[in-house]
This record gives structure tokens, C-alpha cells and sequence, in this order.
């Protein structure tokens, strides 16, 4: 099913799969004690896209993606207000878990985490065996480990020392081993927060080549600060400023003719 | 800034090698003691060490040879005691400690913690005869045991603690994603990572406490006869080294010093294997 939409290239008007929310965000307000970081978010999050958030250092970017699995409330102080839907449910709901939330949804991080423990192969499967009594057996786990390394862009560079460390690896590898990692258990929707941050060129463009291949199988979140990246690789960006969701637009159109006078000004380069 | 004047770079170049030189004094003098006491102990002690020294029991005054088995296995069963208690409790009290580090229980306990590690070890062997020892009216390898598991406690706690901050918060969260429970989390990401450093703590105190004498002149107490059970008064290593050491008979002065380099011969094989024990199980990774 991904064939027609990785056909065309990565550019603002590639065809859009249809547009279905699989997270919908309504009237968020995510705080750090007192300090509201995000503020009244509504957005939808299309199955099979990819949406990025752009927008200043500081302006609430990534607090917004990390209420998306309820990563937010892991840091003392933190609290969040507001609905965030998952396939129509409430995750903040009272008797949704925030375990189960994180193991249906992916997340990759600025810097690469691989765990210094465990082999190249073990790492990909650590979600798997997050909970220990359903875990597969140890060969569906190697076809599990090889089928997301594929999907990752990286079997070819790891196939011949999947029992080495992980760290052995390149920082762009190890990345694409997270990404690896979040694929391996089938999560539907997909968190990226600046997964390029810490790389060079050459692995940035794998990376985003890897996200615009996933690209309709999985519903992809990506916070970035890099604008060209948003525009490469996004069907829709949402826009964000002092905790404040400006805008979401499909991307072409975030781009050429913003609907906010503050977007225009953040895109042109007129700060931040 | 401005190039300094050529005269002066000579004269840096010569302070530089005074210092480095006194740092290179102080280096030596820092490692001295151990050198010579090793020399002393090989000098003094060797010539007692035999295989009866390991095997054999004391001799009462008077007959010649005799040796420690009964000192040597009574070391080895209060380490087994003291760190069947001591290392639990550490390990779990230091990872409290490091995933909890901001509450006011951690701070108290942290506190605790250091004040236990500077308390002097005759006054845990007092504490420990007062608790363990008066109530059942008997010196036990039970009460000696314990007295060294809470010397050792505060040292282990301190450095799980350390070596479990030195885990990136990174690593956490990226587990916490996945959609690790915080416990398996903690146990099978974080304590895993920061094991190593974990394993070298928990050897350094077992070879601290296994030359403990105080806590253990109360407690222990010392026993001339061959002895296995937790519930009867026990021999040590450090004990039988000071009751030989402090006698008149030539004999057993020896036996003192053969005894004292068993024991630091202990210590070195635990310090080795910590460093041998900690590597990482990688080939191609570094750590």
C-alpha cells in the first residue's frame, strides 16, 4: 500500500492519503508546576501522514508531542488538561493505562538511546519484552528483529553483527536502530522529536528518506526546528508559538500562503 | 591576545616540570604504604605460610607449627553473611536513592547514610553486642556478621547510588516509550547499565569489611575450636591476627604475620576481580 505513495517525491504537494484523524487533540493545556507550556492545542493528527510542528526553541513543541503517549506526566511536576483521542479513546481517560498507550505508540528522541547493554538485535526487540509474560519466542523475535531493521533502512549496514553492542554503531545507525526499535512492535502511530538533530547530513536525509517511506503505513508526528525538513518530508505542519498551536495547514500551503500574519513571519525568517 | 616574551616561556617551561615533578613525588608517596607494607608482610609472614596454615588447626602454646583454617573459614562465613544482608539493602536503599533523589525521606537517608559510613567500627560492634549479642546471653558469627553487614550497607548504598546517576535520564525515558513499567525500567535498563559500577562498589566493601577487627571483638568474638555454625562464637582473620599479634610467644607472632598477609592477599584477589569482573562483555564496544 505504500508503493503509490512513495512514487512521487518528497515535495509540499505530494498526494495526501486520506485524511482520517487516528489522534485528535482537543483543548490541550500541558503545565510544568505552574508554567503552562502548551495552551488550549486542538489539532488532528491524520492516519498515514505525516504532520510536522515547527516553530522557536522553547515554544512548547515537544511537550505537546510527548502528551501524544503520555510521556509528559513522567517528569515531576508535569500535569496535562485536556482530551487526546487514540482511535477515537481518551488516553488521559481514568481507566486507560499510560503503559498501554506507550507500547501502541512509537517514539524516537533528539539524541539516539540505544541500550548499552544489549546487542545490536536485542535492542530492536526491547519492546517486545516490555512486558515480560507475552513476550514472543526467541524466533519470532529474530524475525521480528530482521523485518524491522529492514523497514528501517539499516539490515544491510547490522546483518552480520546483530550480536554485537550498539554502540558500536555510527550515531545516524544508532538512530535508525531507535527507529528500528519503536517499528518492532507494530505501533500505528509514530513520534519523532527532532530525531536529526544530533546528525549529520548524510544520515539526516536516510532519516527522512526513512519517514517519507513509512509514510501512509503509520501515522507520523515529527517535531523539528529545521523548516526545509518540515517541508520535505510533511503532508500537514502545525505552526507553534508561545505554547500556542497558530496553525495547521497542509504543508504546501503552510508554506506559500500562511493564513497567520505570525507564521509568515516565522517562515520568511523574521525571528526565531 | 599578544605573544608572551621568549624569556618567560623558559622560565613556564621549568615551573611546569617542578610541578609535574612533585605531582609525580606525591603519586609515589600516595602508593608507598601499600608497597612497603606488602614487603614487610612477605618478609615477616612468608616464611610461616604453609599448606598447614590454611588446613591446619591452632596449636596450643608451646607446640610448634598450627594454623588458621578455623580464622580463614570463619572470614569467609561472616562475608557470606554480611553480604547476603549488606548487599540487598544497599543495592535496594541506593536505587531508591537515585530514582527518588529529590524527595525528603531520600535526602534524610542519604544523610544517614554518609554519618553511618564515618561511624567508627568499634562503636557498631558495641551497638551490635548490645542488640544481638546481651539479649541471647552468646557471641555469634550471626551477630558479627550482621555488625559488618551495617558497616558495609552505607558503602554500598552511596555507590549504587553514584553509579545509577551516571545512567543517562535519556535511557529511561526511551524505555518508559517503549512502555516499560517504571519497576522493569529501573531493574532491567537502569540497574543493568550502571551494574558494573555497581559490582566494583559491592566488591570494595566486601574487601573493606573482611579486615574489620572491631565490630567484630564483640560480636564474633573469636574461637580457638573449629566452628560452622552462625549460632556459636566464631574465629576470624583480623581477630586471630591481634589475639597472636598480642601475645608474648614469638610462635604465634609469626602466625600473626602470615596471617595479615593472607589477608591482604584477600583483599588484592576481591580488588582484582572487581576490575576484571566489570568489563564490559563487548568485544567491539566500548563502555
Amino acid at each position: 500500500m505504500t508503493e503509490h505513495a512513495v512514487a512521487e517525491l518528497p515535495v509540499a504537494n505530494a498526494p495526501i492519503p486520506a485524511a482520517e484523524p487516528r489522534v485528535a487533540v482537543h483543548s490541550l493545556d500541558a503545565y510544568f508546576g505552574a508554567q503552562r507550556v502548551v495552551r488550549g492545542a486542538t489539532v488532528d493528527f491524520n492516519e498515514g501522514q505525516v504532520t510536522a510542528i515547527i516553530g522557536p526553541s522553547g515554544c512548547g513543541k515537544s511537550t505537546l508531542l510527548r502528551c501524544l503517549n503520555r510521556m509528559h506526566e513522567t517528569v515531576p511536576t508535569a500535569r496535562v488538561e485536556g482530551e487526546v483521542l487514540l482511535d477515537g479513546r481518551d488516553i488521559y481517560a481514568r481507566e486507560v493505562n499510560a503503559i498501554q498507550v506507550r507500547r501502541r505508540i512509537g517514539m524516537v528522541f533528539q539524541r539516539p538511546t540505544p541500550f548499552p547493554t544489549m546487542s545490536i538485535r536485542d535492542n530492536v526487540v526491547a519492546g517486545l519484552r516490555a512486558d515480560g509474560r507475552k513476550a514472543p519466542s526467541r524466533a519470532e523475535q529474530d524475525e521480528i528483529a530482521v523485518w524491522a531493521l529492514q523497514r528501517a533502512a539499516l539490515w544491510d549496514e547490522v546483518k552480520d553483527r546483530l550480536r554485537d553492542s550498539a554502540l558500536a554503531l555510527s550515531g545516524g545507525q544508532q538512530q535508525r536502530l531507535c527507529i528500528a526499535r519503536a517499528l518492532a512492535t507494530k505501533p500505528r502511530v509514530l513520534l519523532l522529536d527532532e530525531p536529526t538533530a544530533s546528525l549529520d547530513p548524510l544520515s539526516t536525509q536516510k532519516v527522512e528518506e526513512l519517514v517519507y517511506e513509512l509514510r501512509g503505513e503509520v501515522t507520523i508526528v515529527m517535531v523539528t526546528h529545521n523548516m526545509q525538513q518540515a517541508a520535505r518530508v510533511s503532508d500537514r505542519t502545525a505552526f507553534m508559538l508561545h505554547g500556542e498551536l497558530v496553525e495547521v495547514a497542509p504543508t504546501s500551503r503552510l508554506f506559500t500562503t500562511p493564513g497567520d500574519e505570525r507564521t509568515e513571519a516565522y517562515i520568511t525568517g523574521r525571528f526565531g | 591576545m599578544s605573544r608572551p616574551p621568549r624569556r618567560s616561556i623558559r622560565g613556564r617551561r621549568a615551573r611546569s616540570a617542578v610541578m609535574v615533578g612533585l605531582t609525580v613525588v606525591a603519586s609515589i608517596l600516595a602508593t608507598l604504604p601499600l608497597l612497603l607494607i606488602l614487603g614487610l608482610l612477605i618478609q615477616k609472614g612468608a616464611s610461616s605460610l604453609s599448606w598447614d596454615f590454611f588446613t591446619a588447626m591452632p596449636k596450643p602454646v608451646g607446640e610448634t607449627g598450627g594454623g588458621m583454617a578455623n580464622a580463614i573459614l570463619g572470614t569467609v562465613m561472616l562475608i557470606a553473611i554480611a553480604s547476603s544482608i549488606g548487599l540487598p539493602v544497599g543495592i535496594g536503599a541506593g536505587l531508591y536513592l537515585a530514582e527518588h533523589r529529590g524527595t525528603k525521606f531520600a535526602f534524610l537517608v542519604r544523610f544517614l547514610s554518609d554519618v553511618l559510613n564515618g561511624l567508627p567500627s568499634i562503636v557498631v560492634g558495641i551497638f551490635a553486642w548490645q542488640f544481638l549479642v546481651r539479649p541471647v546471653k552468646h557471641f555469634s558469627a550471626l551477630a558479627g556478621g550482621i555488625a559488618l553487614a551495617a558497616m558495609m550497607i552505607p558503602l554500598v548504598t552511596r555507590t549504587t547510588e553514584e553509579m545509577i546517576r551516571l545512567v543517562p535520564a535519556s535511557l529511561r525515558e526511551a524505555a518508559l516509550a517503549l512502555g516499560y513499567p517504571r519497576w522493569r525500567t529501573s531493574l532491567t535498563i537502569v540497574l543493568r547499565t550502571a551494574l558494573p559500577g555497581i559490582v566494583t562498589g559491592a566488591l570494595v566493601a566486601v574487601a573493606r569489611i573482611a579486615g574489620e577487627t572491631a565490630p567484630l571483638l564483640f560480636t564474633a568474638f573469636g574461637n580457638q575450636f573449629w566452628s560452622t555454625s552462625v549460632n556459636e562464637p566464631i574465629s576470624a582473620l583480623p581477630i586471630q591476627i591481634f589475639t597472636y599479634a598480642i601475645s608474648p610467644y614469638d610462635e604465634w607472632h609469626s602466625l600473626a604475620w602470615a596471617g595479615a598477609l593472607v589477608l591482604l592477599a584477600l583483599v588484592l584477589v576481591i580488588s582484582l576481580v572487581a576490575r576484571f569482573a566489570t568489563r564490559s562483555r563487548f568485544r567491539g564496544g566500548h563502555d
